[in-house]
């Protein structure tokens, strides 16, 4: 069997190479057990901003405030995303992944600079935050750390962009890349123009650090360390909505609405979301009106159309799939059906109406000149990015490791009772604990703040008591968060370290199966689609394929949901029937 | 499964486009240029705007210029470390800088009355949150930054540090003391 390359999974059709899933595997453990250390932190950081708690000493406040900020936003999310990257390139289009030794190098890079940037906020002489502003100075293995981290994340970037030209080279692909594999590339694509940025500002900052740069411009760190800062939450976005496009597909085999739309809004991405960045300079000297009101408005809000697409087009490929299965009653039946017990699904939801309605919405709010005025720096930021990046990007991660569990690790979920609760808990709890920040931050409640009583001040300030409510109330609903990362770590420890192997076996060959096009769906005026016919031919009745004249009787029903306006579509030529539907 | 698997059409960028995918597409972008149009006009024609004047700076340079409008205007000094209470005259340019850990000195300006509030740091990055009405801005050390400021209400403003400046960040308080006119 050594010379097998591939495995392919018997319930997904999955083919994997076998040093990919190697390295998948090696970024995904790192990634859980940074989420683990990230989350430690956050336990404490929550208990000690609870006024009522108000746990841990200032110093040690602001360095786990550092190591939950560093580890959460760059090494927990970067980290998965690599493996994210090596899945859609290598195992989605059936294709070897370039230079397997290669990204060795780039997998022990990062490692080390985990390491060593955690080695320097544990000693407590780099308890700067994430955004380590100069001139407040850090010790310099900080910025070492994260520039060798970065350096490790480029070079799997660019082993993902050489799998790419691979797999086109040896046509292991009929027609496109996959839309799941054009949103991952979406995500490189940023997280190159991230890196990058990254460098120019760290690695001077690294050098003053070190006494080799006399100065580092205060204001000009700020703009370029923001195109990192902003940026990298930008390969999030692509990332967890490519994730989200997956999880539609693999568990409803649910197909885009139109592959254009789609793709031209991860494009939208790239052109414009970047600039995003300026939203956090709205209120900083030294920057005209202009420049600000540029920035924010045009480049923004073209980005914000690119999540309202896909706001709709995810949710509305659900539909479609589950309409076709027969849930056709009212509004709502594909919905009400959905398999809310299934952690891939109700993940997956709750991540999409997180990120939309609290993560979207409340970035918009502060991305607009006037109001960041009364937001900036307050807690209601914080508030916005963990609707965005925890809701939003780490709850669709946690749902994609459900699927990965059976079909890369070979395991059974353990505990299946807790996994199916997992998303409720974390979902809910998360929203909840944003919630309540940005209420505490419309009231002027400080971010990265020890004490919002100023116990010790020469002056003092008392904050209105519904502030401390706020406080409160975030504080018992990020226990509640806590709780559901706690079972995510367990469910996944365990099931991969000391879980019983899923009893089918893979198996194994030198080459793969060219990746065909999806099933065209041909459908004849006034007729049945094909999809239709073929279900019924074969003689599979356990759903009701829907009556092709209620499909498209009228013109189509545009319903204002809660879900961004999903849609109830003519959709006779999106008609797929389900493949994986029940697998893994 | 068809996300994950390349587009059933060869040609799939001419497929046309479904009318009620359109219809939500036309939806969001006729939102997103209200928006976009709005951020400009009420930059215009609204009255909650940031200035943008600002100079360079260094804390040698600002420190010089704060201690001599302290030096002139100072009224009295509050708590056990004598801070200063300065009350510039109406008009006139009024300077406050932020450093480890202190917004210094404490100001005290007239209802009704315009000054130009300059504000600048000795040192690191720090934010600038005056309370309760909610107010901020980035305080970057090198960068003088001017505000038109004229008080409408009279009373206590504290001035709240919101950006993190080390161990001491919380304890960072000022005051702006806001009198009644024509005292």
């Amino acid at each position: 069997m050594s010379n097998e390359l591939f495995r392919t999974c018997p319930e997904s059709g999955l083919q994997f190479h076998r040093p990919a899933e190697r390295l998948m595997k090696a970024h995904a453990v790192v990634a859980v057990v940074i989420l683990l250390i990230g989350g430690i932190a956050a336990l404490l950081v929550t208990l000690t901003r609870w006024p009522a708690v108000h746990l841990l000493p200032a110093d040690r406040f602001y360095q786990l405030l550092t190591t939950h900020g560093v580890n959460m936003l760059i090494f927990w999310m970067i980290s998965f995303e690599i493996a994210i990257l090596y899945f859609c390139s290598s195992t989605l289009l059936k294709v070897r992944l370039a230079t397997p030794k290669l990204a060795w190098v780039g997998f022990t890079l990062m490692l080390a600079g985990i390491i060593i940037n955690n080695l320097a906020v544990a000693s407590g002489t780099a308890s700067v935050m994430m955004t380590s502003y100069v001139p407040m100075p850090a010790n310099p293995n900080f910025y070492l750390g994260l520039i060798l981290f970065a350096v490790g994340a480029l070079i799997g970037c660019f082993i993902f962009l050489a799998t790419l030209v691979i797999a086109k080279d040896e046509k292991t692909y009929e027609g496109s890349i996959p839309l799941v594999t054009f949103g991952a590339l979406t995500a490189c694509i940023i997280a190159v123009f991230t890196i990058a940025s990254g460098a120019i500002i760290l690695v001077p900052t690294w050098l003053w650090s070190l006494g080799y740069i006399n100065h580092i411009d205060a204001a000009m760190y700020r703009v370029v360390w923001w195109a990192l800062g902003h940026s990298s939450q930008q390969i999030n976005v692509a990332a967890h909505v490519s994730v989200w496009y997956a999880i539609a597909a693999i568990v409803f085999g649910a197909r885009p609405l139109s592959e254009k739309v789609s793709r031209t809004a991860f494009f939208l991405y790239i052109a414009f979301l970047q600039l995003a960045s300026a939203h956090h300079l709205l209120v900083d000297p030294g920057l005209s009106a202009e420049w600000k009101i540029f920035n924010t408005s045009y480049a923004m809000y073209l980005a914000v159309l690119a999540s309202m697409v896909h706001g709709l087009t995810v949710p509305g490929s659900i539909e479609v799939a589950q309409r076709a299965k027969g849930y056709t009653n009212g509004l709502f039946q594909w919905l009400r059906k959905a398999p809310w017990g299934n952690p891939i699904f109700s993940g997956m939801f709750i991540s999409l109406v997180g990120f939309g309605f609290l993560g979207g919405i409340s970035g918009v709010v502060m991305g607009t000149e006037q109001i960041n005025i009364i937001i900036h720096n307050t807690i209601y930021v914080p508030g916005h990015f963990h609707a965005t990046v925890v809701i939003g990007s780490t709850l669709a991660f946690m749902s994609l490791t459900y699927f990965l569990i059976p079909t890369l690790f070979r395991k059974q979920v353990a505990f299946p009772a807790i996994a199916r609760l997992q998303p409720y808990f974390f979902g809910i709890g998360m929203s909840v604990f944003a919630l309540a920040m940005m209420g505490a931050g419309t009231l002027g409640v400080e971010r990265r703040h020890w004490d919002m009583a100023f116990t010790g001040a020469p002056l003092g300030f008392e904050y209105p008591a519904s502030a401390y409510t706020m406080m409160g109330i975030m504080g018992l609903a990020g226990m509640v968060a806590i709780i559901g990362g706690a079972m995510y770590i367990l469910v996944t420890v365990v099931s991969v370290f000391f879980g019983k192997s899923v009893e089918s076996e893979s198996s194994y060959g030198t080459a793969t199966t060219r990746l065909m096009r999806a099933e065209p769906i041909f459908i004849p005026e006034g007729g049945h689609s094909r999809a239709v016919t073929l279900r019924q031919e074969s003689g599979d009745l356990r759903h009701q394929a829907p009556s092709y004249s209620q499909c498209s009787s009228s013109l189509p029903l545009f319903c204002i949901t809660p879900l961004t306006g999903s849609i109830w579509l003519r959709f006779g030529r999106y008609l797929d029937p389900p493949e994986l539907t029940d697998a893994c | 499964m068809s996300a994950i698997q390349p587009p059933a059409e060869l040609v799939w960028w001419k497929q046309p486009l479904d009318k009620v995918e359109g219809t939500w597409i036309g939806i969001a972008l006729v939102w997103s240029l209200i928006m976009f149009f709005m951020m400009p006009f009420w930059h215009v024609y609204g009255k909650q705007n940031l200035s943008s004047e600002a100079y360079r700076t260094t804390p040698q340079a600002y420190m010089a210029k704060t201690q001599a409008m302290v030096d002139q205007y100072t009224i009295r000094t509050e708590t056990g470390a004598q801070l200063p209470v300065v009350r510039p005259p109406p008009g006139s340019d009024v300077y406050l800088l932020g450093r480890l850990w202190q917004w210094w000195p404490l100001l005290e300006l007239e209802k009704g009355q315009t000054y130009r509030l300059h504000i600048s740091s000795m040192d690191w990055n720090h934010g600038f949150s005056l309370q309760p009405v909610n107010i901020n801005t980035q305080i970057i050390p090198g960068y003088e930054m001017v505000l038109t400021v004229t008080p409408d209400t009279s009373g206590e403003q504290t001035i709240i540090c919101n950006e993190f400046c080390g161990i001491g960040h919380h304890t960072m308080l000022g005051k702006i003391y806001v009198t009644e006119g024509g005292r």
